[in-house]
């Protein structure tokens, strides 16, 4: 098996703070990892390096086998931030107009032709959202904006999904549909990065688990997860500190 | 949830194709006009021309005028029979398509005010551009004035670029900044100038719009600068849309955001330098920025946002023209006013929120 994302003694920092240090992993294709870790401990850092949109300070970042940097081929990584989620709420965008963002990368200058078309419409009707192709983004619910940005990336024909806490607002049932449609989709062979705070959805979707407090505090199978102090170890880090500021 | 099921059912799809049908003549008719305005520069131009084309050229151009004076005939008015009313509306029609063109971006990437602060940049333009003329004993007309406006205006969008990268965000510290210190160094320098130069410089003209002294030149530069600017929207609207939409997923996506980034702000500093010949500096950001939030509560896709802005810009500036040139009114204003009783309208009909609109 191949390695999609490969992370090598990776440090970044913004100015003085250091966001991410010394953390080295990687992440095979087809595999479904799980980014966990306190508020500000480094994790969509982690993953904005992982995925080329920022560059480490030292070490190095491999995508699908070539550096990060280099990796041109942008249409094969699918990225839902929380950021995308904010902008659709006012721009006056349709579902389906969201979804053929997927295939700019592939067309270029040149008009989508009905093959681009048939892969939206193929996209949406995997995520079962084809009744609501038309209608304008921001009148959808969390769960199904979301929908929507994974239609994006299967429309793009992506390899690997990176999800930045992507059912932040999201109601629990909803949710619970979300994450059997990540987990249908790894199955069918797609890479999936995903940052979720919550530990029992984590391990019940995921197949392995990178624990995250600046440094990488463990990284391995749910399983070794649950039964190592990881969490308590990169959890307690921060507490400890705020203990020693306030005695 | 009950009004999105209203909207799904065949009664909603029948209105919809109506709605469409509506919008796309009116874009029909927008782009005959606009291309009988660019026809009438180019005959305007070509009719000085010595041989059989200036002559075939001064024929269609007497056409023009004759139309005008049939207009003239028809509403009991004596304006339109004039080259002069013609001009103006030629290039009133141009910046009303290009205007709200680039602004549906610039509204949607929280840049509203960029188009403001660049018209200002375009002053202290129209001042360097006196300074320039006065030293190198060049006339200093009008259309050197706004032609040096067109350069410094493009430099001071990519200094802007610049200075938000820098400083991560579209701010408004930066805006402030470049708007005010721009308009400071105009200022300065036509004070300093002023009198030691043999140029007179109508700043009253330049800040309100002086739709009286659209020149021939001044028409023809947004002739060519609506030609290219619609060009280039067209040919790279996918890759506007996706980072106006998303611009994190646009760079991951590997497209080349900061260069985009750059054309459209470049854009916009062209558009609002030709628009400020109607507009004046002041208002000129009114035209980009009103229609594009009019269409903005309207639209239920991009494209028919951008297609309705167009729309709204263009019967904002005919109808502004119109009443500015038979009740003798500033025609700046006029457009603004229009356009922004659009917007209200936008807001009564439409079920969204004005607040998820952020303008700043």
């Amino acid at each position: 098996m191949s390695t999609a994302v490969e992370v090598e003694d990776v440090t970044f920092a913004y100015g003085e703070t250091v966001a991410v240090e010394d953390v080295s992993l990687a992440v095979e294709e087809g595999s479904f990892l799980g980014l966990i870790g306190p508020n500000g401990s480094g994790k969509t850092t982690l993953l904005h390096l992982m995925i080329g949109l920022k560059q480490p300070d030292s070490g190095s970042v491999r995508l699908f086998g070539e550096p990060a940097a280099e990796f041109d081929e942008g249409e094969r990584i699918g990225y839902v931030s929380q950021r995308a989620t904010d902008r659709s709420n006012s721009m006056p965008v349709s579902v389906r107009e969201a979804v053929l963002m997927g295939r700019f990368p592939h067309v270029g200058h040149r008009r989508p032709g009905p093959e681009d078309q048939q892969l939206v419409d193929d996209a949406l009707e995997r995520v079962d959202i084809a009744d609501l192709a038309e209608r304008p983004i921001g009148k959808l619910s969390g769960g199904q904006r979301q929908r929507t940005f994974i239609a994006r990336a299967l429309a793009a024909e992506a390899d690997l999904l990176a999800l930045d806490e992507p059912t932040v607002g999201v109601d629990a049932d909803s949710r619970t549909d979300f994450y059997n449609l990540l987990d249908e989709l790894n199955d069918q062979g797609i890479t999936i990065i995903l940052i979720e705070h919550d530990v029992d959805i984590l391990t019940e979707h995921v197949d392995s688990i990178a624990c995250l407090n600046r440094k990488l505090y463990h990284h391995g199978d749910t399983v070794s997860f649950l039964e190592s102090d990881a969490i308590a170890e990169a959890y307690g880090t921060t507490g400890k500190i705020v203990s020693h500021d306030h005695p | 949830m009950s009004l999105d099921t209203a909207e799904s059912t065949v009664d909603g799809q029948g209105s919809g194709r109506a709605r469409r049908t509506v919008e796309l003549a009116g874009l029909g008719l927008t782009g005959i006009l606009a291309a009988l305005m660019l026809g009438f520069s180019l005959v305007d131009w070509l009719r000085f021309v010595a041989g059989p084309t200036g002559s075939i050229a001064a024929g269609i151009f007497d056409q023009y005028v004759a139309v005008g004076g049939v207009l003239d005939t028809l509403l009991g008015t004596r304006v339109f029979e004039s080259p002069g009313t013609i001009r103006i509306v030629a290039t009133g029609v141009l910046i009303g398509i290009v205007g709200p063109l680039v602004g549906t971006f610039l509204v949607h990437r929280q840049m509203a005010l960029i188009g403001e602060t660049l018209a200002h940049t375009a002053f202290a333009g129209v001042a360097v551009g006196v300074v320039v003329a006065g030293l190198t004993g060049m006339a200093g007309t009008r259309d050197q004035l706004i032609f040096v406006a067109f350069i410094v205006s493009a430099i001071a969008a990519l200094g802007l670029q610049w200075l938000t990268e820098y400083t991560d965000s579209y701010g408004d510290v930066p805006i402030a900044i470049v708007l005010t210190g721009s308009f400071a160094v105009g200022t300065l320098l036509i004070s300093m100038f002023r009198d030691r130069l043999a140029i007179g410089i109508d700043i009253e003209g330049f800040l309100f719009g002086q739709i009286a002294i659209v020149t021939v030149e001044g028409t023809r530069m947004v002739a060519v600068l609506t030609v290219a600017v619609v060009a280039l929207v067209i040919l790279n609207y996918k890759q506007f849309l996706f980072i106006t939409f998303d611009e994190q997923a646009a760079r991951v996506a590997r497209l080349n955001v900061r260069g985009y980034n750059s054309l459209l702000i470049v854009m916009t500093a062209v558009v609002v330098v030709g628009a400020m010949q109607i507009l004046g500096v002041i208002l000129v950001a009114g035209l980009l920025v009103i229609p594009a939030a009019a269409a903005s509560q309207l639209g239920k896709s991009f494209r028919e946002t951008l297609y309705l802005s167009v729309l709204f810009g263009q019967v904002s500036v005919l109808t502004g023209l119109f009443i500015a040139l038979v009740a003798s009114l500033p025609a700046g204003g006029s457009i603004i006013i229009v356009a922004i009783l659009f917007y209200i309208a936008a807001v009564l009909v439409s079920d969204r929120s004005v607040g998820q609109l952020s303008i700043h």
